[in-house]
């Protein structure tokens, strides 16, 4: 589903990813663990297409389709979703006029019919039950007073509105208490676990890998993957830390 | 009062933002011939404003308890001016919205000068400017609060978004007040629209032109949002919408 070969990327003319190859297959979820200012973050938004982070070499394939020739929303359209860190407050824009527009957007882009108001209000309400997230916030404006952790479940709520192929999730577990750990874990086992989507979960902590248990873990150091493994390999990281690992 | 004896020039400083060629050839008479409105005692007025080129001034008295609203957009040019002088009386009120919206040369403005004279009279001004090329919106609002008008409570906010360099924004906040017991509140903000977000609303499928006129969409209601009547309301929204789409890049 997502093929990454020999990534440089740059930002402000300071090389952050450096050679990363990583593949990510249906129904694969992927943790990505790594020290700070290994890259991680960068790696989301260079796979985002954000504007200022300059791709020198390498490769991206996304389905098949170059995703480093596609803008931003092209890619979104194409069935990428990232989840970001910190969920970006949009004044006098509310969730579901924003939702409804982006939805839209994907749909209109892929040829499909919109939805119309009645069933987008039907998704957007079981998607918000499945995060436990009160449906008049999603009447507010995007994340405007919203606290940490309902960001992070209004990013889920838009994860599973949205109904992405890949998810790549940047330390959506920070700032989340356990419980709503548990709900995001599990909102994110229900909307992403099927046999034609995948996840690339990227976090510094094993409690969000008890609840969304990957299937491969990878360390991050450097702007590169150093390391590769089963489940077991977090556990190892918790146990040793980065630098033990990683060396 | 208010009266010009002689063609003002950007010297003066209720006209510096002002376009100097229209200035130069303007009519004297017609400048010096103000609108008059009164709002009676208790009374509500709400005025809808499409403003022309040219200058337009109004010259507004509310009566005690009463209620003043205007509500404007300018979108003309080369020179567009709408100005008000608003006197309030014991507990009036004077609320204001307006939207500079444009582009090419054209230069937008709004002048106001809001008069609380009695005690316990209040008002709440905000104006939005979206403006590109090489146009410029400005607000220069002036509040007096005499000695006597204790408990004023006055408000005024302006923020402006420039699409693209080249086109600018003047705010002249300026405040008068000769009684102790007031809350007088101003903001003024002049900026490009959020990058940031630009880019989370496109992570999220929307084309760029469909995120940009959405927040500028959420930036302008700000103007409208003491408008009560949701008709009314939405009417002006996509009238100011409508000249982005007419004529921005």
């Amino acid at each position: 589903m997502l093929k990454i070969e020999n990534l440089h990327a740059e930002v402000d003319g300071k090389q952050i990813l450096n050679g990363l190859s990583l593949e990510v297959g249906a129904g694969e979820v992927h943790a990505i663990m790594g020290p700070n200012g290994a890259g991680k973050s960068t790696l989301a938004y260079v796979l985002g297409g954000r504007p200022g982070y300059e791709i020198t070499q390498g490769t991206v394939e996304f389905l098949g389709q170059d995703m480093l020739e596609l803008e931003p929303h092209e890619r979104a359209a194409a069935g990428l979703f990232l989840g970001f860190q910190y969920p970006v407050e949009i004044p006098g824009v509310s969730n579901v006029q924003f939702l409804r527009e982006a939805l839209n957007a994907q749909r209109k882009a892929r040829g499909e019919e919109p939805f119309s108001g009645g069933e987008f209000l039907k998704v957007a309400k079981e998607k918000a039950g499945l995060l436990k997230l009160d449906m008049e916030m999603l009447k507010r404006p995007v994340n405007v007073g919203f606290s940490g952790g309902e960001k992070k479940r209004a990013e889920m709520v838009q994860m599973g509105i949205l109904d992405p192929r890949l998810a790549v999730l940047d330390e959506t577990d920070s700032g989340l208490d356990i419980d709503a750990l548990r709900v995001v874990g599990e909102g994110i086992n229900t909307i992403m676990r099927a046999p034609d989507k995948a996840v690339l979960l990227i976090t510094h902590y094993q409690r969000l890998l008890d609840v969304v248990q990957p299937d491969f873990v990878h360390v991050l150091a450097r702007g590169r993957i150093v390391k590769s493994g089963g489940p077991e390999l977090a556990h190892q990281l918790e146990e040793e830390g980065y630098e033990a690992v990683a060396a | 009062m208010n009266e010009l004896a002689t063609l003002p020039t950007t010297r003066d400083e209720n006209w510096r933002y002002a376009d100097p060629t229209w200035l130069a050839s303007a009519d004297l008479a017609e400048l010096n011939d103000w609108r008059e409105i009164t709002v009676p005692a208790g009374e509500t007025v709400c005025e809808i404003l499409s403003v022309e080129p040219g200058a337009e001034r109004l010259r507004v008295n509310v009566g005690q308890g009463g209620r003043f609203e205007l509500f404007a957009i300018n979108a003309a040019g080369p020179y567009a001016r709408a100005e008000a002088v608003v006197t309030l009386k014991e507990g009036a009120h004077f609320e204001f919205g307006g939207v500079t919206i444009g582009g090419g040369k054209n230069r937008q403005e709004f002048v106001t000068r809001t008069v609380h004279s009695a005690p316990g009279a209040s008002s709440n001004q905000v104006v939005r400017s979206v403006q590109w090329g090489q146009a410029v919106g400005n607000f220069l609002g002036r509040i007096e609060v005499v000695k006597d008008a204790q408990k004023t409570d006055a408000a005024q906010n302006f923020r402006a978004i420039l699409l693209e360099k080249g086109a600018s924004a003047n705010a002249k906040p300026e405040l008068e007040i000769f009684a102790d017991d007031v809350k007088c509140a101003h903001g003024a903000a002049i900026g490009a629209l959020d990058d940031t977000a630009g880019f989370y609303m496109a992570s999220r499928g929307l084309p760029p032109e469909v995120a940009r006129k959405l927040l500028i969409h959420a930036f302008v209601a700000d103007a409208f949002e003491a408008i009560q009547d949701e008709d009314l309301r939405g009417e002006m929204l996509a009238k100011a919408l409508n000249v982005l789409d007419e004529e921005a890049v």
